[in-house]
């Protein structure tokens, strides 16, 4: 069982349609118990991100996650829920973040060059640094995935699995041992996006 | 870089599509559904649905409806049609809508915009005009393009993106139907004035027209169609590789 973090953040229909269309047992919840007994877990994820970490904070399940992915259970961020791996997020203030990816959170509009659209919405081409990835085993050169973000993950070479070319390499997804994060939404990248989450559900 | 988007839109009413004709593999082309698969499959890059039932009870229908193509489909979608309120809004996205698109309802209350992107993020809210040339300017339309507003266009894009548009659609009465080509005219005056993603929309007839808008004019960022999709007289694989090998980047 896939067990999807329910922190008030954010529309998860598609993420579990998209989980059920694989065949995927989901759950979505807010129980400590059920981050415990499921195979993998999800941090899915809209919005502000001091607005979502209170959010997660006031579940209790911080202590729940963090013993879970240092246990080797495979985690997901998902957008938002990617960006709240990091140690920190300099959106509109500092912010700590959970901490299980180094790297931080800054905005995109001051790093990418004049004429550049913020957000970066959109369907980008997924480079994948390191096919040898498993999380890429159904992954292919031509996959485009959709992102929809105005703050991007920084400082955060060596744990980087894939970029998104926007003015800038964007960081696309991480790894930190058991710990995966994409910034683009696998539930609304078509074809692309489901052979990812099949690719994590067999973590 | 983000590729350009090719839009199919659907155009929904009491829970059916209408305008579909003649499609190959699909066996009921007024199932919006069946009608979402086959768009998918062809590469669309997302999916516009444009409720355009009168009754409360075809609204019901139609939300069923979304929630079985977002159910299955999954690529953006934006819904269409009726958005008055923040409960629409809120209707429609519970069903799997990613965006929803705004514009009489946009007319009739103008702070529907803040309120929407303030609840839902900027990239929620796409503002959808109807514009038509008179005496030389570019004029907002009503009640689906028959009632002059009075209001200029090119600002009233201004206003809604200053109060939290993500996006606009221009729908282009003068071209609209005459399949001569997107209006570039009116595209690149809406591009000088935003700084969000511009979709454009009526006028399109072959994949020259594409080609046109995407290579001469950087600042429009998707072309929707209807009819040209719908009659295959453009299929949207062919279009995509052809834009391709005319130098556009789309999503293959």
């Amino acid at each position: 069982m896939i067990a999807i973090i329910d922190y008030g953040v954010g529309n998860l229909f598609s993420l579990c349609s998209s989980l059920r269309s694989l065949g995927l047992e989901t759950k979505v919840t807010r129980a400590a118990q059920d981050l415990i007994d499921a195979d993998r877990i999800i941090l899915p994820g809209v919005g502000a991100f001091a607005d979502a970490a209170a959010k997660l904070r006031d579940t209790g399940l911080v202590d729940t996650i963090r013993r879970q992915a240092s246990a080797g259970k495979p985690l997901l961020g998902i957008c938002l829920g990617m960006q709240l791996l990091f140690e920190k997020s300099y959106e509109y203030g500092e912010h700590p973040g959970l901490g299980l990816v180094p790297g931080e959170v800054v905005p995109l509009a001051e790093a990418l060059p004049a004429g550049l659209k913020v957000p970066h919405i959109g369907w980008n081409r997924l480079q994948i640094l390191k096919k040898e990835d498993p999380l890429f085993r159904y992954s292919g050169d031509e996959d485009y995935v959709y992102y929809v973000h105005s703050y991007y993950a920084a400082r955060c070479e060596a744990n980087t699995l894939a970029v998104s070319e926007y003015g800038l390499p964007v960081t696309g997804a991480v790894r930190a041992g058991s710990v995966v994060g994409v910034q683009f939404h696998p539930e609304k990248s078509g074809d692309a996006g489901l052979r990812l989450l099949r690719a994590f559900s067999e973590l | 870089m983000i590729t350009k988007r090719i839009i199919p839109c659907l155009d929904v009413r009491d829970g059916r599509v209408v305008k579909g004709v003649n499609f190959e593999g699909v066996r009921d082309v007024a199932d919006p559904v069946e009608m979402a698969r086959f768009y998918d499959r062809a590469g669309a890059d997302e999916l516009v649905f444009y409720d355009i039932t009168a009754s409360a009870e075809g609204r019901g229908i139609f939300t069923d409806v979304l929630r079985r193509v977002a159910g299955e489909i999954f690529i953006p979608l934006t819904v269409g049609g009726g958005i008055r309120s923040l409960e629409d809004f809120d209707r429609v996205l519970k069903c799997g809508a990613d965006k929803v698109s705004v514009n009489s309802g946009a007319i009739a209350d103008p702070s529907l915009i803040g309120r929407a992107a303030q609840r839902y993020g900027d990239q929620c809210v796409v503002l959808s005009m109807d514009i038509k040339r008179v005496d030389g300017r570019f004029m907002l339309f009503a009640r689906g393009g028959r009632e002059n507003t009075g209001i200029d266009a090119l600002e009233w894009a201004v206003r809604g993106v200053r109060s939290g548009a993500g996006e606009i659609v221009a729908n282009s009465i003068d071209t609209d139907g005459v399949q001569g080509g997107f209006d570039l005219e009116l595209l690149d005056a809406l591009a000088a004035r935003v700084d969000v993603p511009i979709v454009a929309s009526g006028g399109a007839g072959c994949m020259q027209d594409f080609a046109d808008l995407f290579l001469g004019h950087p600042g429009v960022d998707a072309g929707l169609a209807a009819s040209i999709f719908h009659r295959r007289e453009v299929e949207i694989g062919a279009l995509k590789r052809f834009l391709r090998a005319s130098g556009v980047e789309v999503r293959l």
